[in-house]
């Protein structure tokens, strides 16, 4: 019999609604599989029992008296630890925000919630987001369910890890510059970043405000269809969330492509990219090809010059936003003679080594006599990207590329040198500079026996395309989503 | 693996090291100091290539989004509780933040 910890969303829900099994059920088989995996990958930073057990209670009762919440209803999700969660610890993996118990949730934690979701954990993330291997914690890595010697990516990679694990059916993650696609890609997994707007962040710790985005990991297709349409939508808490009406995302899952116009950007298709994910990319388009879909190949030239402008824009952002983390309204203080001596302590003894190389970064990039260099080159760099992208969307309907141009890397392997890490996001940060939506999609496995993701991006509000030609990659790909170390058997670390 | 950012050739960056750390109340010692400015000076030659390309009539985008004001009613809703933001606060007394003294005595 199937473990319960691996059905899809939709099978659960539709087992939970003829009664074979209940909410409580989901939940029992959740632990069981992260007591089992837990101890290889270090994915969870804090399981939240009572809170669980209690919205798998109510979960159940509900049922049970006719009131259905739909498709997320008595389901087990995780949250990366960067999004608020009341009476729930949230330190965004920095010793800055140890203790911090935010007085309040998140707007899209509170639409899981009413969704009728059942929220099992806080998931390990690189300190404040930052990284692309979930290295950078301050309580430690987290390791890959395919090879726990290797990176789950990041910075949402406790959120990938628990997903692929099977310790949660989906989880939210944050998207800064591909910090969910690129572990969903090195984990096997879908990951979306919706498009700017389209889900409040509110109570999302903010990284670098005109680029983060929160979205869903999720173990198919349907699946992260589901999550994310629970959590979208105007929220009167966050100025920046998109006013109008949410689009139908999953109307066109089954519509196959037939006549989709697709543009491969040549760009990402070369220089840098692993010989493996590259074919694998290949191999994909052509698959999409023989569906009936229109191959056009896309030139994209600021995509050349995008990684050094967001690692200019991305570090200012965040040396503003970061200043907040001053000992004195929440988290950590280190005495000292005057307040500056108190803050400079602080952040000194709170922030670890990536923070704090980008805080000063960008701290540099917006400092007199600099600015117009750096920062305002590289927003006018942003320009670019916008107007090749809708260039190309004059042409296709969606773009495609590989996610990651390598599959996940051994731990320690990059974690000196940022330029190699800071290349990791090379295929995901266009799209958010954009602020368009993007996916990432499982389509094969390496010679290793890791997982290669693909990558579909669209123009703003384009969800329900980008969905509908995922969908389509993820049909043809016929790829199995479990990972080694997804069983409930417990066996020796 | 290949690592190019562009086609443009780095150039050396001189940064001020000291003088940012204290823009951005970070106390580090001169060894710290040291570290981080050799990093910085790395992540900037790759950084620096975007200056080279013309972009005398391309206007920034500051964000994603074409919103310019988003208005909301001016009326009067629940705050969060005072007693539970002040709750974790390192030091709070009488309902304020509690910090070291800024201004001299009497």
């Amino acid at each position: 019999m199937t473990d319960l910890a691996d059905l899809s969303i939709a099978d659960a829900g539709r087992g939970l609604r003829a009664g074979e099994f209940t909410a409580q059920d989901l939940l029992e088989a959740t632990w069981r599989r992260a007591a089992v995996t837990e101890a290889h990958l270090h994915a969870y930073l804090v399981l939240d029992r009572d809170g669980a057990r209690r919205a798998a209670v109510r979960a159940d009762e509900e049922l049970a008296a006719g009131t259905d919440r739909g498709p997320l209803h008595g389901i087990p999700l995780a949250l990366k630890d960067n999004l608020s969660t009341r009476g729930i610890e949230t330190t965004c993996a920095s010793q800055i925000l140890a203790g911090y118990t935010p007085p309040y949730d998140a707007t899209a934690v509170g639409r899981l919630r009413d969704a009728g979701a059942v929220i099992v954990g806080k998931t390990n993330l690189d300190e404040f987001a930052m990284g692309s291997s979930t290295e950078n914690s301050a309580y430690g890595p987290t390791r890959n369910p395919w090879d726990t010697d290797r990176v789950p990516g990041g910075s949402s990679g406790g959120s990938a890890a628990v997903v692929a694990a099977g310790s949660a059916f989906a989880a939210l993650g944050s998207d800064t510059g591909g910090s969910i696609r690129q572990p969903a890609a090195l984990t096997g997994l879908v990951g979306v970043k919706p498009t700017y707007g389209l889900v409040s962040r509110y109570g999302l710790v903010a990284f670098a405000s005109s680029l983060d985005q929160i979205g869903p990991l999720a173990r198919s297709v349907p699946d992260a269809v589901d999550v994310l349409t629970a959590i979208a939508g105007w929220d009167r808490h966050d100025a920046t969330s998109y006013p109008g009406d949410v689009p139908d995302m999953g109307r066109s899952l089954d519509a196959g492509v037939q006549g989709v116009r697709i543009g491969v950007v040549s760009e990402l298709m070369g220089e840098g990219i692993a010989p493996e994910v590259l074919s694998a990319t290949v191999a994909t388009v052509e698959r999409l090809a023989a569906a009936g879909a229109e191959i056009v190949d896309v030139s994209m030239p600021s995509t050349e010059y995008a990684l050094s402008a967001y690692y200019l824009i991305a570090p200012a952002e965040c040396s503003s936003n970061l200043a907040r983390f001053d000992g004195v309204r929440y988290g950590l203080r280190v005495d000292g003679g005057t307040v500056e001596e108190m803050m400079a302590r602080t952040r000194a003894e709170g922030f670890g080594p990536e923070v704090i190389r980008r805080i000063l970064l960008g701290t540099y990039a917006l400092s007199a006599g600099y600015y117009d260099a750096f920062y305002g080159q590289a927003q006018k760099v942003r320009t670019l990207v916008r107007r090749d992208f809708a260039a190309a969307y004059e042409q296709v309907d969606v773009l495609v590329s590989p996610t990651s141009p390598t599959t996940a890397f051994r731990i320690g392997e990059r974690s000196d040198d940022p330029i190699a890490m800071y290349y990791s996001d090379v295929c995901t940060i266009p799209s958010n500079l954009a602020g368009d939506p993007a996916i990432s999609v499982p389509v094969a496995l390496d010679g290793a026996g890791l997982p290669i993701g693909f990558q579909v991006m669209a123009p703003q509000l384009g969800e329900e395309m980008m969905f509908r030609v995922a969908a389509e990659v993820e049909r043809s790909a016929g790829f199995s989503f479990r990972a080694p170390l997804a069983t409930s058997e417990v066996t020796e670390p | 693996m290949a690592r190019r950012w562009g086609s443009i050739p780095p150039m050396p960056v001189e940064i001020d090291i000291a003088k940012v750390a204290a823009l951005a109340r970070i106390a580090l010692s001169d060894e710290e100091l040291a570290a981080y400015g050799a990093q910085l000076g790395v992540i900037l030659e790759h950084a620096e290539r975007v200056q080279a390309l013309p972009t005398d009539d391309v206007e920034p985008t500051s964000h994603p989004l074409p919103l310019v004001n988003a208005f909301r009613p001016d009326e009067v809703r629940p705050s969060l509780d005072r007693d539970d933001v002040l709750a974790q606060a390192p030091d709070a007394v009488d309902g304020y933040f509690r910090v070291p003294q800024i201004l001299d005595g009497p």
